[in-house]
């Protein structure tokens, strides 16, 4: 810190490059794809090529920025706060972001503490069950999903082998089958980030706390999960923004009743071709998320300087 | 029975009749087929500082586990006050903990740790605030309640975890290496600010250890552990002047052995490296039986001519070494047969007159010197 203060030595183009290298990461595949998404979301729909305009004509000089400037409105934005679909949309997204984020830490936690728990030797091989199912394609095991919850599906089957249901129960196009499918999806990266705060966690002020009086379910609440906050914090995020937005979760195994907003978007850009509501709906999406992110970084920054 | 010595007026009765705080019996803890703690017997009375020495993996720390509850022992007792302690549980245990890391909570301040242990007690908030506040201003803390631990010095670091574990007036306080993390300026000025602090409280100390010297200035009493087994159980300056065997002669301290039998006369031990050596009080040994002397180094004189004549307990040799420690030197002197014995000098000024290495010189002792060691 002070370093930096009282003027760091000169670095040297190598340096700078290395530094440089994330930025022009960042500039080249998000921020500059970001504008020109903005910029469309600002558009009208067209039926030409592309769908949208103004289209930016540099061959006309001034007069062509002028048109194009012109051109530019924020009615889709309004039409976004006008039309209940788009609200509807984006509640019952974050409705099953929110609620399958709280089943993945309800699930997750209990398995990376178990997995953090175990003898040394043995928590690598947990580690690397854990991450298993991705060497396996993700639409495969979704689809492999999709006949597991068919009416005459395996599960049904197991159902009615142990006579818990009289009638096989309808699980696809269900909300339950959305959790079902992200749930299981997503279940690595809750475990993954809560493991790595509780394997480092020290033994010894479990000990400290049950020398000072505490029973153990009570040493859970205020010493062990208080010092894992971080990887509850990195885990929901990792979870729940990308929860989000999923799109093939909800398409393959939900039913056609509301969209979620991936389904909207996509229902957009490929059913209406109407790039601009699409973009527009992307947009709002994106500050959405991320102000979870800011207060994420908060977070981490305070992490850091406590050390 | 055990004779208890006491450095200070405080210290527990030495009387046979006083039933002891904390009664150990047959205790055994084993690791893998490995006893850790090994058939161990010990009685601690109350006020008592003792200390458990001995070297790494000698199963100090485990016996300090065992007593605060974290390991369960495969056989034997552990009593309180005459109270089997085994079905009681770490957290229920009259006994507090002070850990070698410290174990202090990151996430809280100086005074909710400290205030962790009363919290569990349910006492009323405005008590807890003021036995907090006592024992910080104990350890001299006073003025930083409000940190995080990360923000103290280790020094300071270690006071906390000494307020959080005295402040809940345990019985028994259990301190497992408590000055190792300290340098050593640090760790000197601690081991009397601990004996202070122990004499104020009256709370009974027991101290794991494998420096001798914090065991020696702080403890009424030492248990040498070897092997998951007491090796001897006394007061310092008995554990130094009169070891029971070789093994603690040799761990404590510098010592030099030399192997003999006793004499007929049992006033001898003969066929030694350095011939027949002299003894003040009769040997209680058989004679002819194989015996090993302990010769310590500060009570051998050196000198550049032969002390007087007929002296016995005495043999020349050369200057091998000379390791000067600014106090002392350490003296390494070849003997006849070609073995090292060594001699604390204290260097007292006229260093003109101490020997230079491979000068001979003449070594000799008190016939009160030698400790004769059956085992």
């Amino acid at each position: 810190m002070t370093a930096a203060a009282h003027g760091q030595p000169k670095r040297s183009l190598g340096q700078w490059l290395v530094i440089a290298v994330p930025y022009l990461w960042l500039v080249a595949f998000f921020l500059v794809p970001f504008l020109i998404v903005m910029k469309i979301s600002v558009s009208q729909g067209a039926i030409a090529l592309p769908p949208y305009r103004p289209v930016l004509d540099l061959a006309r000089g001034w007069k062509g920025a002028e048109n194009f400037i012109a051109g530019l409105s924020l009615d889709n934005y309004r039409r976004l706060g006008s039309d209940p679909l788009y609200l509807v949309s984006y509640v019952k997204s974050l409705e099953i972001a929110a609620f399958s984020t709280l089943l993945l830490l309800l699930i997750g936690y209990p398995i990376a503490y178990g997995i953090a728990r175990t003898p040394r030797r043995l928590q690598a091989v947990l580690v690397v069950l854990v991450v298993l199912p991705f060497w396996t394609s993700f639409l495969i095991r979704i689809y492999a999903w999709m006949n597991i919850l068919q009416r005459d599906g395996p599960l049904n089957q197991l159902l009615m082998a142990l006579h818990i249901v009289r009638e096989p129960p309808v699980w696809l196009s269900t909300d339950t089958a959305i959790y079902i499918g992200i749930v299981y999806s997503y279940l690595p990266f809750m475990v993954l980030p809560l493991y790595a705060v509780l394997e480092k966690l020290d033994q010894s002020l479990l000990e400290a706390a049950a020398d000072l009086g505490c029973p153990r379910w009570k040493t859970f609440w205020l010493v062990t999960l208080p010092l894992s906050s971080s990887g509850v914090l990195a885990g929901v995020l990792l979870c729940f923004i990308p929860i989000v937005g999923e799109f093939v979760i909800p398409d393959l195994l939900g039913g056609s009743q509301t969209p979620m907003i991936g389904q909207t978007i996509w229902m957009e850009f490929f059913g209406n071709k109407d790039w601009p509501t699409a973009a527009a709906v992307a947009v709002v999406l994106v500050f959405l998320l991320v102000s979870p992110i800011v207060v994420f970084q908060h977070q981490a920054m305070r992490g850091a300087e406590r050390g | 029975m055990q004779i208890v010595g006491s450095k200070r007026g405080a210290a527990p009765a030495a009387d046979g009749g006083a039933r002891p705080l904390l009664r150990i019996e047959g205790l055994t803890k084993r690791f893998g087929g490995v006893a850790a703690v090994d058939h161990l017997s010990l009685d601690i009375l109350a006020g008592e500082f003792f200390a458990l020495l001995g070297p790494s993996g000698c199963g100090k720390t485990t016996l300090l586990r065992l007593i605060a509850g974290f390991e369960r022992a495969d056989a034997g007792r552990i009593l309180l006050d005459g109270v089997d302690l085994k079905p009681v549980p770490p957290y229920r245990r009259p006994v507090n903990m002070m850990f070698q890391n410290y174990a202090l909570f990151p996430h809280l301040t100086v005074e909710a740790n400290v205030a962790f242990g009363l919290k569990q007690e349910g006492l009323p908030k405005r008590e807890i605030a003021g036995r907090v506040a006592d024992m910080l201003a104990l350890v001299k803390l006073d003025n930083l309640g409000a940190r995080k631990p990360h923000a103290l010095s280790g020094g300071q670091r270690q006071r906390v975890a000494l307020a959080r574990s005295l402040v809940k007036r345990p019985r028994l306080l259990l301190l497992d290496e408590p000055l190792a993390a300290l340098d050593k300026k640090l760790r000197d000025a601690t081991r009397f600010e601990l004996m202070e602090l122990q004499r104020q409280l009256g709370t009974t100390f027991i101290i794991v250890t494998h420096d001798q010297s914090e065991a020696m200035i702080v403890a009424d009493r030492i248990a040498v552990m070897d092997r998951g087994r007491l090796m001897q159980v006394a007061p310092p300056a008995e554990i130094y002047e009169r070891p029971n065997s070789r093994w603690v002669a040799d761990f404590i301290g510098d010592v030099n052995l030399f192997q003999g039998r006793v004499g007929d006369d049992r006033l001898s031990v003969e066929g030694t490296a350095a011939g027949r050596l002299r003894v003040a009080a009769p040997i209680e040994a058989e004679p002819r039986t194989p015996v090993w002397v302990a010769l310590r180094p500060e009570r051998m004189r050196l000198t550049r001519g032969k002390p007087s004549p007929g002296l016995e307990n005495c043999l020349p040799g050369t200057v091998a070494e000379i390791g000067y420690l600014g106090d002392l030197s350490i003296y390494q002197i070849r003997i006849a047969d070609g073995s090292r014995v060594k001699a604390a000098v204290a260097n007292s000024g006229g260093s003109d007159a101490a020997p230079n290495e491979a000068e001979p010189v003449w070594l000799s002792f008190s016939p009160d010197a030698p400790i004769v060691l059956t085992r």
